[in-house]
């Protein structure tokens, strides 16, 4: 094949990694070819969403993460409902499932994750269930469809995708048990204190949360169907579905055995360049800076995804661009209970130092290191704490006004006058900002 | 793009901007009613920060890197090709508070009852937004930005 029917810029992927690498591509190259593959059938949604189309009816237009005009307005190329299946560096190619093989010039994975299933008896009978996309939603919502009386699920893992199948279930009037190996619910993200402000959300909404246990097998009593599960203590629930939210790996079928560098996902440089040049890796799949731990690793969310997504195609596109990194940050609504978190959730050792204000179902706390931010999670009132959060991303040395920083009256005049100065924006004429200085004082007393 | 910019010598801290901005936001033009009678009351989009002698006048400054559309998980967020406005599209927004959590300013605000995002337009209906027309001070300005601020060529390519 000749260069000129090689497809400048392949995206295997098409979710929010591969939307901002199709954007930045499009700000610096509008007639390059750009081409999506994706073994969904679905353009682009929002995958956080598929918790509200398991909860009520909502609509796919809804979800869509770009206007349905998007790849069309942007010349992008579609291949969905196709499964890429092989990555070959050397020849430049991809193989899809149907044997198709094209080639492209530049190349981003952004396969995303797939649900841990682990090796358990029952896991393939009917009414056990992932929840990582609308697929899975739907498989869900037909079950519930079917369903005569009202079901009874157990989810087995407590983490963002566990909470957020219960949180649509419980809506659906689904009786909802969680089981979470760890001591606390949320763990990979939420700290001892704003877990507990979590579980009592959950208890309210008459969710049972089982801690400090785990599923061992899921039982049928009638041909192929669940009927309940065992936990590794011996004791039976008795469920109707069971749904496996236990976490994601990176998806790397397509380029196992192709010679790029893996540790736990692809591992990337600050250009999202691979160990392969013209390849690119960004989202759930790749191990991506971390600006709080200073190293890279996988940070599983969808706004890293779609700023690792954009450096890439920013470089692929030509323009050379760092990856300023990202970290782990999460804002949860469930049970309408507002938190964030960002960084680290808990001190590992001893040089942190924690600070903490809480009171009447608000919680604000900080972990900082050396004078620098390195973890946040607020809880009730989480308006401001994007301002705490680009404070740790900035790396501004904080020692000085850190009380301040978790203070009830917080705001951007707590901060130094030179950092306030530089987050907001000056007009054409600077000078309008400055009064100039009183003229003497006259007294004038009535008129 | 014309923006409002605090000055913030002469402001005092009177929060008159953030009663503008509630009585733009109200179904009412009584500010009484939009008080005392209009239930959930309207969302101020301004906010003023105060410490000591300083205080501020914040709202969304409709950033040229604009990180709170990056972070949207639902792409409710986006910026209007037109006016170069950071807009927020109600219908898609659930009101995760991804964006807060994502803008150096902290300015998005979360409405809890309609589980939306509330964000300033820069009142788009109206000639001057309603919190520089009512401040008392003149502490606050609407105009252009300074010129040697590029937009990035971000989100061009969105619409």
């Amino acid at each position: 094949m000749s260069v000129e029917t090689k497809i400048q810029y392949l995206i295997i992927g098409n979710s929010a990694g591969s939307i901002g690498a199709a954007e930045a591509i499009r700000e610096l190259d509008r007639v390059g070819t750009v081409a999506i593959v994706s073994d969904e059938p679905y353009p682009a949604y929002s995958r956080p969403l598929i918790s509200e189309y398991l909860a009520h009816p909502y609509p796919l237009e809804k979800m869509l993460y770009r206007k349905s005009d998007f790849y069309e307005k942007n010349s992008i190329q579609v291949i969905f409902g196709e499964k890429a299946i092989a990555v070959n560096p050397a020849e430049y190619t991809v193989k899809l499932q149907s044997g198709q093989v094209l080639h492209w010039q530049k190349l981003l994975l952004a396969t995303g994750g797939a649900p841990i299933v682990p090796d358990m008896e029952g896991v393939n009978l009917k009414g056990v269930f992932t929840f990582n996309k609308l697929d899975d939603a739907k498989a869900i919502d037909g079950f519930l469809s079917e369903h005569r009386q009202n079901p009874r699920a157990v989810v087995i893992g407590g983490g963002l995708i566990g909470v957020s199948v219960t949180e649509a279930l419980v809506k659906r009037g689904v009786a909802v048990t969680i089981v979470e190996m760890k001591d606390w619910i949320l763990n990979t993200i939420l700290d001892v204190e704003t877990a507990a402000l979590e579980a009592d959300v959950l208890s309210k909404a008459d969710v049972s949360v089982i801690t400090g246990h785990t599923a061992v097998k899921i039982n049928s009593y009638f041909a192929g169907e669940v009927s309940g599960i065992t936990l590794d203590d011996g004791r039976a629930l008795p469920c109707d579905m069971v749904v496996i939210a236990i976490g994601v790996r990176p998806r790397l079928d397509a380029v196992a055995g192709s010679g790029i560098k893996i540790n736990r996902g692809i591992v990337v440089d600050r250009h999202m360049l691979t160990s392969s040049p013209d390849i690119y890796a960004c989202g759930d799949v790749a191990e991506a800076y971390d600006f709080v731990i200073g190293a890279s690793r996988l940070t599983p969310i969808w706004p890293n995804a779609y700023e690792g997504g954009r450096v890439a195609g920013l470089n692929m596109a030509g323009k050379t661009t760092e990856y300023a990194g990202g970290t782990v940050m999460n804002a949860l609504k469930y049970f309408s209970l507002n938190i964030v978190s960002a960084g680290l959730v808990a001190p590992p050792d001893n040089t942190y130092e924690t600070i903490i204000n809480r009171h009447n179902g608000i919680y604000r706390k900080v972990i900082i290191k050396n004078g620098k931010l390195a973890g946040l999670a607020f809880a009730g009132d989480i308006e401001k704490s994007g301002i705490v959060y680009n404070l740790m991303k900035d790396g501004v040395n904080v020692e000085n006004f850190k009380k301040a920083l978790v203070a009830d009256d917080f705001g951007l005049a707590s901060l130094p006058e030179s950092v306030w100065r530089s987050k907001l924006s000056r007009p054409a004429a600077a000078s309008v900002l400055i009064t100039p200085a009183a003229p003497p004082e006259e007294a004038v007393i009535g008129d | 793009m014309k923006k409002v910019y605090v000055k913030e010598q002469v402001c005092m801290g009177c929060h008159l901007c953030e009663v503008s901005c509630l009585l733009k936001h109200a179904r009412t033009d009584d500010l009484v009613k939009a008080y005392k009678k209009e239930l959930p009351r309207a969302l101020s989009r301004v906010r003023v920060d105060e410490n000591g002698i300083v205080s501020l006048s914040v709202r969304c400054e409709h950033c040229a890197d604009a990180p709170c559309i990056r972070a949207c998980l639902t792409g409710a967020l986006s910026r209007d090709p037109a006016t170069s406005l950071v807009m927020v599209d109600e219908e898609r927004c659930i009101g995760c508070g991804t964006c807060s959590l994502a803008c150096p300013l902290g300015v998005p605000k979360l409405d809890k009852l309609q589980k939306k995002m509330v964000k300033c337009d820069l009142c788009q209906d109206k000639e001057i937004p309603a919190c520089v027309a009512g401040c008392p001070n003149e502490a606050l300005v609407y105009m252009e930005e300074e010129p040697d601020v590029k937009r990035a060529v971000a989100d061009v390519s969105r619409n």
